[in-house]
């Protein structure tokens, strides 16, 4: 990184179907950020730099397909996967012991952290904590130069 | 035969064409979490229900009173009253999944009636929740909405209010005892019941958005309007209905947060923002981990000092990336 310029928040990549919670939060986090297309038909977002996926959580009962279809394609490229440096998963408490289990079964397969985990549009302490958290992790990066 | 011509034959319903790939998502998720009162172990609970005072009893009972009463309306007038303004034949099956569900809902609190309380005790308190003017003002205020002739959109705020908010000064006493390691298989049934209402909620505000996205601007904002002074009028009574509840095992405060972090919800499940501030919806972290117990986690951003360790990511090249 050169001398004097601002650590970056990693770039933010995440998915949301069409009820748009995920879309919501992302709004309120007001950084810039790459949305995995609801349709298969649509391209997939490019990835150039590391980035932290922002996830909603669709499990049936047993906790089977909890990471969205379309998820699992954009992470199926060896390319795309080898740049995520961590996961915020999303979901409903209400759903009990799924609560937002796509952010720990993708931080396995992956092997990077669970960096948050919020409900539906998030709150406004949820958005704050991403925000400072999204820094404190580019500061984090760029020390160790990933 | 002439007759024939004024009945309506509905059009075999097609899933393989969908003209919402939300409706069969929904539909398969409803199915999966199909259960019945039977499949829990209420009975363990017999000796821990011993272990609550008289008055815990009564309170107890009451709150399962009360949280009968909405599912029975859910089940009998809100679901189907819903029916009739579905936009897609699909959207019609998932409500009756749902009112079959609520029917369930409604019967399985006498399910945990008859295996921890006398009769007697039981038909008090039904009496009682016929009487109590604050239980009867929410059926009011919702079945008003429900009537048929109003606005299906209005119908629909209704019922995401009563099944995102108002069974919530109920359910909040089965995860308080759950969080004490009472009554936990009690709380293991509610705990179904709040994630299919969980479904419901979502399901339903999904099918208000799309309606209202269709809407002039100013007819939007009138709906939003009504959205806010419902919930306002809601409020109000269920603030009362809590108090009358919970004053006397001192958790009044406690429950009212957990009305504002669920009225909260209610309102995202209709795409608006919250009403509450953080400074009032932040629940008892006991409570939340009731909600949803085995799912906890330690998460990098609200940790204090954890420092962040990638793994090499795991180099694979499988073309079928499996989870
Ligand atoms: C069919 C279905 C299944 C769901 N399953 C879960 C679940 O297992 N765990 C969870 O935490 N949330 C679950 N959710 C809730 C969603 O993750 C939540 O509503 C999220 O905000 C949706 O994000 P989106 O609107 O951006 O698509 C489910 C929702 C639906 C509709
Ligand atoms: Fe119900
Ligand atoms: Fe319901």
């Amino acid at each position: 990184m050169p001398e004097g310029s601002q650590p970056r928040v990693p770039d933010i990549v995440f998915y949301s179907s069409r009820s748009e919670n995920t879309l919501r939060f992302v709004g309120g986090l007001g950084l810039p950020a790459a949305r995995i297309p609801i349709s298969p038909k649509d391209a997939m977002p490019a990835i150039a730099r590391p980035y932290v996926l922002i996830c909603p959580t669709y499990a049936d009962g047993m906790g089977q397909g909890a990471v969205p279809k379309q998820v699992i394609r954009f992470l199926n490229a060896p390319t795309r996967r080898a740049r995520i440096v961590g996961v915020i998963a999303s979901g409903n408490r209400n759903f009990g012991a799924t609560y937002a289990l796509a952010g720990r079964i993708i931080a396995t397969k992956c092997n990077v952290p669970l960096l948050y985990r919020f409900e539906l549009a998030g709150t406004p302490t949820d958005i704050a904590r991403t925000r400072a958290g999204l820094e404190t992790l580019g500061r984090e990066l760029c020390s160790t130069e990933i | 035969m002439k007759d024939m011509q004024d009945i309506r034959i509905p059009r075999a319903i097609n899933w393989n064409r969908l003209q919402d790939d939300k409706d069969l998502e929904v539909w398969n998720r409803l199915t999966v979490n199909f259960w019945l009162p039977e499949k829990v172990p209420l009975s363990n609970d017999i000796p821990s229900w011993a272990t609550l005072s008289a008055e815990e009893q009564q309170l107890t009972i009451r709150v399962f009173t009360g949280l009968t009463l909405l599912d029975t309306i859910q089940n009998t007038v809100g679901a189907p009253s819903l029916m009739p303004d579905a936009v897609t034949p699909h959207e019609e099956a998932v409500l009756t999944n749902i009112a079959f569900m609520e029917a369930v809902h409604a019967r399985s609190y006498s399910s945990i009636f008859s295996t921890l309380c006398s009769t007697k005790e039981v038909d008090e308190a039904f009496r009682w929740s016929e009487e109590n003017p604050h239980l009867q003002a929410k059926a009011k205020a919702i079945l008003e909405t429900y009537a048929p002739g109003n606005d299906p959109l209005k119908r629909k705020i209704a019922s995401v209010f009563l099944e995102s908010f108002l069974f919530y000064s109920g359910f909040y006493l089965p995860m308080y005892w759950s969080s004490r390691a009472k009554l936990t298989n009690t709380a293991d049934l509610i705990r179904l019941i709040i994630r299919d209402e969980a479904v419901h909620g979502y399901y339903i505000g999904y099918k208000f958005q799309r309606g209202k996205e269709r809407l002039p601007e100013g007819e939007q904002q009138a709906l939003k309007d009504y959205a806010f002074s419902l919930l306002f009028e809601l409020y109000g009574i269920e603030c009362q209905y809590t108090e009358e509840l919970y004053d006397g095992i001192g958790l009044s405060e406690e429950v009212k947060t957990f009305l504002h972090y669920n009225a909260n919800k209610a309102l995202q499940n209709l795409g608006f923002e919250a009403l509450f501030p953080p400074e009032v919806s932040e629940v008892n972290p006991a409570i939340l981990a009731a909600l949803s117990p085995d799912s906890e986690n330690h998460d990098f951003f609200s940790g204090s000092g954890s420092s962040y360790v990638i793994g090499k990511a795991v180099a694979t090249e499988d073309e079928d990336w499996d989870f």
